[in-house]
């Protein structure tokens, strides 16, 4: 849920990046933070194993600037995509305001990504959260590998109700910021109603 | 699903002096007061080298975390949690279902002094909590941001 804080003027709002072992969240947090302004982010948190898997989460605080004299502040997190660690995927997702879901474009990770996102609609439905209701954007990662499924069959099988979707190479950083702006203006667009 | 947090003036002020009056009470270094989901209130005392961000985040996980502990043993939470270190030690305890109390001490104090202080700060906190989510749910229409337009929010990215 966004805070909204009247006595330092000041929004926030969570942003969490899910999706399958490997599919790529840590690194378009990496990718983000390296090409952010210094002013513009804090720390990034990395609580991972010795192997750089993700063990609980990544955190990216990120300010994008004023909406009318409120500073608007997202926090970036990701799950451990790993299935093992469903327990602490369903810690990350309280609170928050707009989900990113990241495939893995390779054709041998289909299984997965669709698992990871029926994961996620469970996940999400236990804390009162409707998957079909909520800020949501798709990206296709790993599109630079050769193996990568053709974008209108991954359309196809993840995205039948046509969220907004991004084709993306995060270790180049290709689509990792379409990615953020789209669903930070989906959060801003839902605030707006009141959500 | 958590109710949408509101913070008013008024009720800043409130929850700013009581972190202030804890402090001192306590002999603490440092208070500071998170929102569960890892988003930093306020706080008090010796905070200009701490990433209060990354503390805020780090304890609302930290906290998650216990608390899932808690549950799969039966319990309902853990109220509070307690980490020593060498010179500094960390009492983190939940207030109001919605916060986290962070009280950071060394030897100038003792845990039997902070546990008695943070009791007292947290049934008042608690009451502030309930009127401040009370009145978040009643003033729900007027959000600031309900007059924002497409434009304001494009401008946020034309860098
Ligand atoms: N070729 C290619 N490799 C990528 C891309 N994105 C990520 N990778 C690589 O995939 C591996 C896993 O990336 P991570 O970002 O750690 O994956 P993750 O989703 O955070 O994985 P978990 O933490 O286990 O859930 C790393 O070796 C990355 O360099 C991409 O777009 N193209
Ligand atoms: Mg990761």
């Amino acid at each position: 849920m966004s805070f909204i804080n009247y006595s330092s003027r000041e929004i926030n709002c969570k942003i969490v990046y899910y999706g399958p072992g490997l599919c790529g969240k840590t690194t378009n947090l990496q990718y983000i933070y390296n090409k952010t302004n210094p002013e513009a982010k804090g720390k990034m948190i990395s609580l991972a194993t010795e192997t750089e898997r993700t063990l609980f989460f990544d955190f990216l605080p990120l300010s994008l600037g004023e909406i009318r004299g409120f500073k608007t502040r997202f926090h970036l997190y990701t799950v451990p995509g790993q299935v093992f660690y469903d327990a602490s995927r369903k810690l990350i997702l309280k609170g928050v305001d707009g989900v990113v879901f990241v495939a893995d474009s390779q054709i041998e990770r289909m299984e997965a990504n669709l698992e990871s996102l029926e994961n996620l609609r469970t996940n999400l439905a236990e804390q009162g959260y409707d998957l079909d209701k909520i800020p949501f954007v798709i990206q296709y990662n790993k599109r630079d590998l050769p193996n990568a499924a053709e974008a209108p069959e991954l359309r196809r099988l993840l995205n039948p109700r046509l969220v907004p979707d991004f084709d993306a190479s995060a270790t180049l950083g290709n689509g990792v910021f379409d990615t953020l702006k789209a669903i930070a203006k989906l959060v801003l667009t839902e605030l707006k109603k009141g959500g | 699903m958590d109710q949408q947090m509101v913070m008013y003036e008024e009720e800043f002020k409130l929850i700013s002096a009581i972190c202030e009056r804890l402090t001192r009470e306590a002999n603490a270094k440092a208070v500071l007061l998170v929102d569960k989901n890892g988003q930093y209130i306020t706080s008090h005392g010796e905070i200009d080298n701490l990433d209060t961000t990354s503390l805020a985040s780090l304890t609302a996980g930290n906290i998650a975390a216990t608390s899932g502990l808690a549950k799969l043993i039966g319990e309902k939470e853990f109220p509070n949690v307690f980490h020593e270190g060498e010179k500094d030690n960390l009492h983190l305890s939940i207030v109001a279902q919605r916060a986290i109390l962070v009280v950071m001490f060394d030897q100038r104090s003792s845990l039997g002094l902070v546990r008695l202080r943070v009791k007292k700060a947290s049934e008042e906190l608690g009451g502030i909590f309930v009127t401040m989510i009370a009145k978040a749910q009643s003033h729900a229409q007027g959000t600031p941001f309900a007059e924002i337009t497409d434009d304001d929010i494009d401008n946020l990215f034309s860098e």
